[in-house]
């Protein structure tokens, strides 16, 4: 089969939307990730970090959608971003460590009311 | 080739970047005890930047319409400005008596008050992201900057988490408004909001952005990380994190609702009519219970986000002028308040409950009265500027239309009322507890000022008031 009978077909056609639901899955697992997660802060980093890429999906399926390079820049600038944050979240995950000898989410439980 | 753009409108965020990475060399280079010297340098940083903003060019749009000046964001930049030099002064007081010198600390609020200069001057989703994530950035290490005490790194963590968050909602919602608007810049999504039908995808794009910048500013229902993070976080800071973010988020609240989304203006009103009366009614319910004065701060922050909202549901010039007056009055009630705060300390070690104020009028009359006045003024009782910030918005609100709104808020500043008042009744009627020890230079002359402006501004409000609207004008013209 080729491609155009494949996309003819109906069978092969990968379009914006297909993208578009990737992404709002993967962006609903990253928060869910981080309210229903008990376990630990390193999950929550990772369900962080799932957020932002797949806003990055969205960007990009949009930009080659509509022909306009903009989304792939504002690609690139949030990978930038989201790499600073990854690492001031990590060293303020190390602080808290240093601290209290645990980073189970159970154990922030210092502030409460 | 393309020509460079034009550089001046942006010479007061170019001047503090540049001033910003020159002190940091100082401060590594100098190597012990530059904390004072940087702290002073930093302060005459912002002066300069504030002159530079203020004489500067008086409306542009440059760097490809990224970045944009008028008479509102001056004056926008000219408060966030304000309330970070003031509480620079707090945060400098409190670590040379907590022997916490470092000089990271100045210069953690001087680049977060970098990225608040870029978000109110931003002209483009991309540029709004941008100088948040840099604000934000900085203020989750302030949080967690006493690093070996336990509450403020938790306090660090649970910011971070919950602002990382709320970044992510609202690239999510720039990724939908981009993808079904076809771009970025304020002016091309007024015209696309404007022209015809939107789509669906825009309308939840434009939610997910609201709901990330009302987590920015701590309205209800996003307001959960605030008493945490304002209990655990060192008390100059949390004086910080409750005027220049608040001002800084609130003033770009009102420009992207009222500048690009304007022609959605049924959809989000709506929206921001329940985070306004939810932020007013449980700031005021929820601080009843509060026995730490910090958490009881935390929702008074709260209650005031809710009625300065009341002037961005009215989305008029009636309505921005009342925002910005509040946002003033705003910032000395607050800054005072926590120079009170600061001041609670008990042979030398803080002390936070509000019971530990018992019988302060005997102790420390003038402390006392600092604080009554200041507490008068929250609850916006006359003569107090106060009040008249909560009139121009309810009056605002009254005119055009949203009277039930403006009961709402009557009503919640009512039940405010309550908790302020028991504060005074506590100070001035309890039996007295430990004697408090006698403020410091800065901090006193701090809270004696700001208690002293609250008379001023509503004996004389005539030129702040004629400052806000000229802003208010500024920012409908465009």
């Amino acid at each position: 089969m080729t491609e155009q009978a494949a996309v003819a077909s109906g069978f092969l056609a990968i379009g914006l939307s297909h993208y578009l639901t990737v992404g709002a899955i993967l962006f609903t697992l990253g928060i869910f990730g981080i309210f229903l997660n008990r376990k630990n802060l390193i999950v929550i980093m990772m369900s962080i970090e799932l957020m932002l890429l797949s806003v990055s999906v969205n960007l990009v399926a949009f930009s080659s959608f509509l022909g306009d390079l903009v989304g792939q820049l504002f690609t690139m600038l949030l990978l930038t971003v989201a790499a600073a944050e990854a690492a001031i979240g990590l060293a303020i995950v190390v602080v808290f460590y240093r601290n209290r000898r645990s980073i189970e989410v159970e154990d922030i439980n210092q502030l409460k009311g | 080739m393309t020509a460079l753009p034009a550089f001046a409108p942006a010479y007061p965020e170019i001047f503090m970047a540049l001033a910003a990475l020159g002190l940091l060399m100082l401060g590594v280079f100098r190597k012990n005890d530059s904390m004072t010297l940087v702290t002073w340098l930093s302060i005459l940083v912002m002066a300069v930047t504030a002159v530079l903003a203020i004489q500067g060019t008086d409306s542009a749009v440059t760097f490809n319409k990224l970045f944009v000046v008028n008479g509102f964001t001056v004056f926008a930049k000219v408060l966030t400005l304000l309330g970070a030099g003031l509480t620079l002064l707090l945060i400098n007081a409190w670590a040379e008596g907590e022997k916490f010198a470092r000089f990271e600390l100045p210069l953690l609020v001087l680049f977060s008050v970098l990225g608040m200069m870029l978000m109110i001057s931003a002209n483009d989703l991309i540029a709004l992201y941008l100088g948040v994530e840099l604000q934000s950035l900085s203020l989750y290490v302030l949080a967690a900057f006493h690093r070996d005490n336990q509450r403020a790194t938790e306090a660090g963590v649970k910011y971070f988490v919950l602002g990382a968050l709320a970044s992510g909602l609202l690239l999510y919602g720039s990724s939908l408004v981009y993808g079904f608007a076809g771009t970025t810049t304020f002016e091309g999504l007024a015209m696309a909001v404007k022209s015809g039908p939107n789509s669906i995808g825009v309308t939840i794009g434009i939610v997910f952005v609201i709901t990330g910048l009302a987590f920015k500013v701590s309205a209800v229902p996003f307001h959960m990380w605030t008493p945490d993070v304002y209990e655990g976080a060192p008390t100059p800071i949390t004086a910080f994190f409750s005027v220049a973010p608040k001002i800084a988020g609130l003033c770009l609240f009102l420009r992207v609702l009222v500048g690009p989304f304007a022609g959605m203006i049924e959809q989000w009103q709506q929206v921001i009519i329940a985070i306004a009366v939810l932020s007013m009614t449980w700031g005021a319910i929820a601080a009843i219970a509060q026995k730490s004065i910090k958490r009881l701060m935390a929702y008074s922050s709260i209650g005031h986000v809710g009625y300065a909202l009341i002037g961005l549901v009215v989305g008029n010039e009636e309505g921005a002028r009342g925002l910005l007056f509040y946002l003033l009055v705003y910032l000395f009630m607050s800054v005072g308040t926590f120079a009170v705060i600061m001041s609670m300390r008990v042979k030398g070690k803080y002390v936070e409950e509000i019971g530990d104020l018992a019988g302060l009028s005997r102790n420390n009359p003038g402390m006392a009265m600092a604080l009554a006045v200041l507490m008068f003024s929250m609850a916006g009782i006359p003569p107090m500027a106060g009040f008249l910030g909560k009139f121009y918005i309810f009056v605002a609100a009254v005119n055009a239309g949203f009277v039930a709104l403006a009961v709402v808020g009557l009503l919640a500043s009512v039940v405010g009322a309550f908790y302020y008042l028991r504060l005074i009744k506590i100070m001035y009627f309890d039996e007295p507890a430990a004697a408090m020890d006698p403020p410091g230079l800065t901090t006193g002359i701090i809270m004696a000022v700001s208690s002293a402006l609250m008379l001023v501004f509503f004996i004389v409000p005539a030129p702040l008031v004629s400052r806000a609207e000229a802003a208010a004008r500024a920012l409908f013209l465009g």
